[in-house]
């Protein structure tokens, strides 16, 4: 057991000090805004400049959860009823990324990479 | 009725999948089921607090709550897992053949369950929250295609057992001989696919941001969303777009798992019993 102790603590030492490298680079994302409500995203198209990373402010404004979710953009979060939630993408090559509400697939929307 | 049959199908499998293996690695352990149930309604009872609580925890952590609880529990059971194997490589030689050793065995054979449940109650846990919230959101609609929404999930839960049923009774097939072998294997794969996904949250958190390049993209030759891509994702942490430091975090699990079984292992019994 001793040993393993060891183990997660040196993992968690490692990860400490990963830590303070995060910091500066989420400074320098893409900020885009999306609102849920009655069913429908809005806007359904957003659009983010390429080689540059993004946060997504996804704001629920309907009494339901939804789950925002991209395949291509690899994202996926749960925005509670009458909530918001930030997602973080990487820098994104040009292209068109389309997400939708994993809860409720009729609503639709993609962010367009230029 | 579909769409909430293939939403809830598609969270439960993944659970189904390590309950099966976990029912496998189990099957001689008495008052495993008592266990493994446990686990299972913990999991369900704390699925049910996070879904309330969703909202909140989101806000922690700038907004980062959920990918760092997500980041957490995996861990959890990535540690669990470990130590179980680990564990394994010490006592499984008695559990396995020496008749005398099986009252000790039994004993200790429980503190291992413990380690399993609280695997069970993760996995059940991770995806039975979004279950929830999904299945709240119907309660809370109108109530003629709630019913017909219900049913479906229903029916998806049913599904989900039966993948459960279905991964248990097929690694029952396997002659107890190899079983061993074959369930240590997969659960050091489940437990360094965690550590990968943990990372994954980590990342998304933007807490972990060095060696965060994609190293390859396989999606054309298997979606991570498809159903075997899924299978794979769960079993052996398959991921379509790796980054570096999935593959290094992915890498060094399976490394000190098999390091550590050694170690543990000729510690007691002079031989290894370690199958990696």
């Amino acid at each position: 057991m001793s040993i393993i102790m060891r183990k997660l603590l040196l993992v968690a030492v490692c990860a400490i000090a990963v830590l303070p490298v995060s910091a500066s680079l989420a400074q320098q994302a893409t900020e885009l805004q999306v609102t849920y409500s009655k069913g429908q995203f809005q806007p359904t198209e957003l659009r983010a400049p390429a080689d540059k990373a993004i946060t997504i402010r996804v704001k629920n404004l309907d009494a339901k959860a939804i789950e925002f979710e991209s395949k291509t953009l690899r994202v996926e979060k749960v925005v509670a009823a009458n909530s918001e939630a930030l997602l973080n993408v990487r820098a994104q090559k040009p292209g068109r990324y389309e997400f939708f509400d994993e809860f409720n697939e009729k609503a639709r929307g993609a962010l367009v990479v230029q | 009725m579909l769409a909430a049959l293939i939403i809830v199908f598609r969270e439960v499998f993944e659970a189904g999948l390590i309950i099966g293996i976990v029912l496998a690695v189990t099957g001689s352990v008495r008052h495993r089921n008592r266990w493994i149930g446990g686990g299972v309604l913990a999991g369900v009872a704390a699925a049910c607090v996070v879904a309330a609580f969703a909202g909140a925890l989101s806000q922690l952590f700038a907004g980062m709550g959920q990918e760092l609880f997500n980041a957490a529990i995996l861990s959890v059971a990535v540690i669990m897992l470990t130590w179980h194997n680990i564990w394994m490589a010490r006592h499984g030689r008695e559990m396995a053949g020496e008749m005398r050793a099986i009252g000790q065995a039994v004993a200790a054979g429980t503190k291992s369950l413990l380690a399993l449940a609280v695997v069970v109650g993760v996995a059940v846990l991770r995806e039975g929250s979004e279950v929830a919230l999904f299945l709240y959101g119907v309660a809370a609609s109108d109530g003629g295609s709630a019913l017909s929404l219900a049913s479906g999930g229903v029916v998806g839960l049913a599904l989900g057992a039966a993948v459960c049923l279905l991964t248990y009774f097929g690694l029952m097939r396997i002659p107890p001989r190899a079983l061993f072998a074959t369930t240590t294997a997969l659960i050091t794969l489940l437990a360094a696919g965690m550590a990968a996904q943990a990372v994954a949250f980590l990342e998304r958190a933007n807490w972990l941001t060095s060696l965060d390049s994609v190293v390859w993209d396989s999606g054309w030759l298997l979606s991570q969303e498809s159903i075997v891509g899924r299978t794979m994702h769960t079993l052996i942490g398959y991921t379509d777009q790796p980054t570096e430091m999935q593959l290094l975090v992915y890498v060094a699990v399976l490394l000190v798992t098999v390091l550590l079984m050694r170690l543990s292992g000729s510690q007691h019994g002079g031989r290894a019993v370690a199958a990696g």
